[in-house]
């Protein structure tokens, strides 16, 4: 009975995580919203489909707000302020927003730091001039212009791709829910589906068995019987 | 810094020890301390890997590529570069006119520290003069070491 139920409570919850990661994925794919899906460097599974590194990563991000409602608005301001994704043609009307994979991509990687293209490739004026006056002493440029160049060619700086994410709340809450789920079939299957409990389990038969094997002296040097003191009738 | 150098080395320490039991179980052990089954390439010193790396980022006419691919391949080994390579990653930037690509370099170096807070203050203050000189700012004294 305990074996079972630890069974089916690590399967539940394992596919727990699965299920979630899968929920969200699907969610955020039929919004048609994978604009970054080169693989996030803190999960380095090199078998993770293309929609699960982008969805893990929006997800990562926007898990943060810890609500399905602003989650889904929260996307939407970040897909739209970002001109550095590399969409498609707007005549797609599929699912998902394919990216072409034959073009050097931008990724955010602890280990790889200088990703094959800049994250804000499409530079309108203000950034051109910056661009120009990069080409000069840097000793001339300002603190914000600095930075201001550092967030055309990056998008995360590393500290940030290395915040910590509130996934792990979901992901443990979610167990449990399905723990408590689980647990809720199991007893109801002990109630309805299980078939009575053989004669031999109840108290009396339980007695005069015992009663029988310390009879027959069972295992009477180290085990059942040698636990008995036949002398005062009880147990040593 | 070379790991696989120091490994040699921490290795032939291990069998002057005297560590005769663990010798018997090696398959190819014949007489004893005199053959080891060992690579016979030479094993490049640390030196000859700091100034390889320098080397390359002294290229006068390095293109935006080459720098990306060094940068890469340097931080994905198992070791912090001296400050001479990044010195001369820095300067690299300088010629492709890219502060955006120094500051990452410094940002990847700390990271690549991992627990050993100490090394990158070291390097930092080693770099000092090229840092003012070329006008790169630290990820510090931009603010970008905060989220």
């Amino acid at each position: 009975m305990f074996y079972s139920a630890t069974l089916i409570l690590v399967q539940s919850a394992s596919s727990i995580t699965c299920f979630l990661r899968l929920f969200t994925c699907t969610s955020l794919v039929s919004l048609g919203l994978n604009s970054h899906p080169p693989p996030p460097c803190l999960y380095p599974s090199p078998s993770l489909t293309r929609l699960s590194w982008s969805t893990l990563r929006t997800t990562m991000l926007h898990l943060t707000t810890g609500r399905v409602g602003c989650l889904l608005s929260k996307q939407a301001v970040v897909a739209l302020t970002s001109s550095g994704a590399r969409m498609s043609s707007h005549g797609h009307h599929e699912v998902s927003d394919s990216v072409d994979m034959s073009q050097p991509m931008y990724w955010d990687r602890l280990d790889t730091p200088l990703p094959d293209r800049p994250w804000k490739d499409v530079l309108d004026s203000t950034d051109k001039s910056l661009k120009q006056k990069e080409k000069g002493p840097w000793t001339a440029l300002s603190k914000e212009e600095k930075i201001a160049l550092y967030r055309l060619k990056f998008n995360h700086t590393y500290p940030e791709m290395k915040r910590p994410s509130h996934e792990w709340k979901t992901v443990i809450g979610g167990m449990f829910i399905f723990f408590g789920i689980t647990g809720l079939v199991v007893f109801w299957q002990g109630h309805y589906v299980y078939p009575p409990q053989p004669h031999t389990f109840g108290e009396e038969w339980q007695a005069k068995q015992i009663q029988r094997m310390l009879d027959m002296r069972i295992n009477p040097i180290e085990g059942f019987s040698a636990q008995w003191d036949y002398k005062n009738k009880q147990w040593k | 810094f070379s790991p696989v150098g120091k490994m040699f080395r921490a290795v032939v320490r291990l069998s002057t020890s005297g560590v005769r039991s663990l010798a018997r179980i090696r398959p190819c052990y014949s007489a004893p301390l005199a053959s080891r089954c060992y690579s016979h390439a030479k094993v490049e010193t640390d030196e000859e890997f700091d100034a390889r790396w320098v080397t390359y980022f002294s290229k006068p006419d390095i293109d935006a590529w080459e720098l990306k691919k060094g940068m890469n391949t340097l931080i994905g080994y198992d070791l912090v570069p001296e400050a001479k390579i990044l010195d001369s990653a820095l300067r690299a930037c300088r010629r492709l006119n890219d502060l955006a690509s120094a500051i990452r370099i410094l940002e990847a170096v700390k990271d690549k520290s991992g627990p050993h807070k100490d090394i990158y203050p070291y390097l930092i203050q080693e770099l000092q003069p090229t840092l003012i000189e070329l006008g790169i700012s630290t990820p510090e004294d931009l603010g970008m070491d905060k989220l």
